[in-house]
């Protein structure tokens, strides 16, 4: 029998047995991870029989695969919005607004010259300042999803994540780069 | 037994036997075996009361091996015979192996995986490592008086996957059933974190013989965490010889020396490299074969000299490593060191003053990794309450499939806990198309080439459509041991075709086979001998589980008529189990397993929703 277990449908906030919003408390969600993968982990079942080992990777895989949702902001950001079936563009919908196009370029542009520079101390400041950035954004999402259920602007707001995360790779491969 | 932890405390099932279970360090360049005896681990020694098996093996021309220190004795007369450093080749083709020419190996190129040609044939790598697990599995067996029921075998935190396949395949083939492949830091702070009951994020600072990995672990509440992993797999204490023996060269102006004399000086060169560990000036003297005397004086600052470099090299894993786990050098508690090579004291010196803090070195380096691969393997075997702790690895390196452009697309992110599965749509770009190649690659790098090549393989039959309009699903699966597998499915117009990678660097199973039939020690009757014990093995563990499991839910999760259908298949397995058909006992094995899924997925989520402590959705603020 291939059955698909209750636990297969539930969603990720479900599975958790957390409320299905934005705002999250990071503690618990680590708490309960926790507890589950003790239950479910391949470790605890590698002496039993295939079956029960076959069914623990699975679960194991979903609880991680969940839990990587959920802790990431980003992700748990876009993982909100399609539960609420808010499709959000980010292949499709690239029309940034001008201010915020300009401010990537002046991004990247600090990013190159201080990579040119070879100038670390520098690209650790602007990975900070990033870091700064993308709090604030999700301040905002929190506020856009749970408050005011606004999940237009939301979605905005998860594609303008994802040009940040972009940058945040590029300062890390030149600080990689620069290590070689 | 604490039969997936959801026994209540107090209700516990009927004591079982013992199961003997090892742990083993399968080094660069020793070897080492490990079990927990009265809830203690230990190194087990050979009879001469020697802890570690040189990872050494010498082909005869009749046939048979030397293993360890029989084999390390000969290796400067019959260099071209005697493998050392085995683990350096295994799933490695000769390109990725750096240094070849210092190496007296008769190397011969095989698609995948390199092999050495031997007075006693071709011989794979795979081959070569399993000949160190048959000796280390029967000095278990022969201290521990019984057939193992599996080990836990540790693999540097940075193996690839193909690494990592050919390390299990070399298990299978010492006739070892491999409870998990864990990843040697991760071992040793097991060792250390039980020890010393340490909580907090820990560095590993693993230098063995040949590879270098630094990981970063967090260990809190019992839980094992790795926030990173990285390293190099083709550095190690083995470099700092040859540096010396390069040194001797230069020093004493020679050339071109044969193979057994480069064996002679590169184990004077160990020799030295010991020796001024605890001295700081040390004499290098042998006879070389034209006649010629070496007698060189070396002293500490000499050495620490000319292998500055290769100490820097393992600063840029460790930078990498804590940028990953997105941490600084401050937030480290503690730093373990592991590896024989830890022990040089300019090595222990970079790392301190990397870290700011005196590394620690209470435990012997060279066997920490064996002793917490014993203390995994115990709790694997099912020997104690598993809820003492739980480890969560991740996979070193990223895993993805090759794109328009010869361009890497990523799959699965490096450090993704595992086990791990991700699934993406592609689709097809040509009007008609009916096929897709499929390039499994491993590797941070962007370009394809600049990565490693784990498999190829073609999707077929899709059916006709237009450009663009087909569905294929690639589903990558990285289970707990870290491995890989891949599937394919054409999803579009509900016609479906699956395919299972074809290893290009791991073996098959056939290959597998042939090996066992190829190697003397298994004739054919021996093998129908090994295979019925097994599965008298794996029958008697899977009757004992599901009579436990019945016992402890069987009323609660099943009707009458389920019951009695597992019933069933239990006495079928016990039936044949007094036979001597081992083909009958694996049919039965296979039966009852089908038999309990539907329990086990029961079960399973019976434990899910205790973990929660029954929590619904509602009895929390929100």
């Amino acid at each position: 029998m291939q059955a698909v277990a209750p636990g297969f449908q539930q969603d990720f906030f479900q599975l958790f047995c957390l409320p299905t919003s934005y705002r999250l408390d990071n503690a618990l969600l680590d708490q309960y991870y926790r507890a589950l993968q003790e239950q479910v982990h391949p470790d605890k079942f590698s002496h039993l029989s295939e079956a029960e080992r076959r069914i623990s990777m699975q679960w194991s895989t979903r609880v991680n695969e969940a839990y990587q949702t959920l802790s990431n902001p980003t992700k748990r950001a876009r993982y909100l919005l399609s539960l609420h079936g808010v499709d959000i563009q980010e292949e499709s919908n690239t029309a940034m607004p001008a201010d915020f196009l300009m401010k990537q370029m002046e991004w990247r542009e600090a990013i190159e010259e201080a990579r040119q520079a070879r100038d670390v101390a520098e690209l650790d400041k602007l990975e900070s300042r990033l870091q700064h950035e993308l709090r604030g954004l999700e301040a905002q999402l929190a506020d856009r999803i749970d408050d005011r259920q606004d999940y237009a602007a939301a979605a905005g707001d998860v594609r303008k994540l994802k040009f940040l995360e972009k940058l945040a790779e590029e300062i890390a491969s030149a600080l990689d780069a620069l290590d070689s | 037994m604490a039969l997936l932890q959801i026994s209540e405390p107090g209700l516990s099932t009927a004591p079982h036997e013992h199961r003997l279970a090892v742990g083993i360090d399968l080094g660069t360049t020793n070897s080492l075996v490990a079990t927990v005896r009265n809830g203690i681990s230990v190194v087990l020694n050979d009879e001469n009361g020697r802890a570690l098996l040189p990872s050494v093996v010498r082909y005869l021309a009749d046939g048979s091996t030397r293993v360890g220190e029989a084999a390390q004795a000969v290796q400067s007369e019959d260099p071209v015979n005697t493998i050392i450093s085995v683990k350096r080749f295994m799933g490695r083709g000769l390109s990725d192996i750096g240094v070849v020419n210092g190496l007296p190996y008769r190397f011969v190129d095989a698609p995948g995986m390199v092999q050495l040609r031997t007075v006693a044939g071709v011989k794979s790598p795979v081959e070569v490592s399993a000949e160190i697990l048959k000796v280390l599995r029967t000095r278990a067996e022969e201290a521990l008086g019984g057939s193992l029921v599996g080990a836990v075998i540790t693999v540097p935190a940075y193996f690839d996957d193909a690494q990592r396949q050919a390390t299990k395949d070399a298990a299978r083939l010492a006739g070892l059933n491999v409870l998990r492949l864990l990843n040697e830091p991760t071992a040793a702070a097991i060792a250390y974190g039980l020890d010393n009951a340490a909580e907090g994020v820990y560095a590993v600072y693993d230098l063995g013989g040949g590879t270098f990995d630094i990981s970063i672990l967090k260990l809190s509440k019992g839980v094992f965490e790795v926030l990173a992993a990285n390293g190099n797999s083709a550095l190690g204490g083995d470099d700092f010889d040859h540096r010396i023996y390069c040194w001797l060269l230069e020093k004493n102006n020679l050339s071109a020396l044969g193979a057994s004399d480069t064996r002679l000086l590169l184990t004077r060169a160990r020799a030295a490299k010991e020796e001024l560990t605890e001295h700081a000036e040390t004499r290098v003297t042998a006879n070389l074969c034209s006649g010629e005397a070496i007698d060189t004086a070396l002293t500490q600052q000499d050495f620490h000299d000319m292998s500055q470099n290769l100490v820097e090299r393992t600063l840029q894993p460790m930078r990498r490593a804590l940028r990953d786990a997105k941490l600084a050098v401050t937030d480290i508690k503690g730093v373990v060191m592991v590896g024989g090579a830890t022990r040089m004291p300019q090595v222990q010196r970079a790392v301190a003053e990397f870290f700011g803090q005196t590394p620690l070195t209470n435990l012997d380096p060279d066997k920490v990794v064996a002793l917490g691969a014993a203390i995994q393997a115990n709790v694997l075997a099912g020997n104690r309450g598993g809820d003492d702790w739980l480890l969560l690895d991740v996979i070193p390196l990223s895993l993805g499939i090759e794109t328009m452009g010869g361009l890497t697309e990523k799959i699965i992110p490096r450090n993704s806990t595992i086990p791990t599965a991700r699934a993406q749509d592609f689709t097809t770009f040509k009007d008609g198309q009916t096929a897709m190649s499929i390039h499994v690659v491993q590797g941070e790098r962007e370009l394809v080439a600049d990565c490693r090549s784990l498999a190829k393989f073609d999707l077929r039959g899709i059916p006709p459509m237009v450009a663009g309009s087909a569905r294929i699903r690639i589903t990558f699966q990285v289970d707990a041991d870290g491995l890989l597998n891949v599937t394919a499915r054409e999803l579009g117009s509900g016609v479906e075709a699956a395919i299972t990678v074809k290893p290009s660097y791991g073996l098959s199973d056939g290959e597998i086979t042939r090996m066992l039939q190829d190697s003397s020690q298994h004739a054919q009757g021996d093998m129908q001998l090994r295979a019925l014990r097994e599965h008298q093995v794996e029958a008697r563990q899977l009757l004992e589980a599901v009579q436990n499991a019945l016992a402890q839910d069987g009323a609660a999760l099943l009707d009458q008529a389920e019951q009695a259908h597992i019933r069933a298949s239990m006495d079928e397995l016990r039936t044949v189990l007094q036979t001597d058909d081992h083909h009958a006992i694996k049919r039965a094995i296979t039966q009852l397993n089908d038999a309990t899924v539907a329990f086990a997925q029961a079960r399973m989520d019976k434990s899910v929703s205790r973990a929660l402590g029954g929590r619904k959705l509602t009895d929390l603020e929100v």
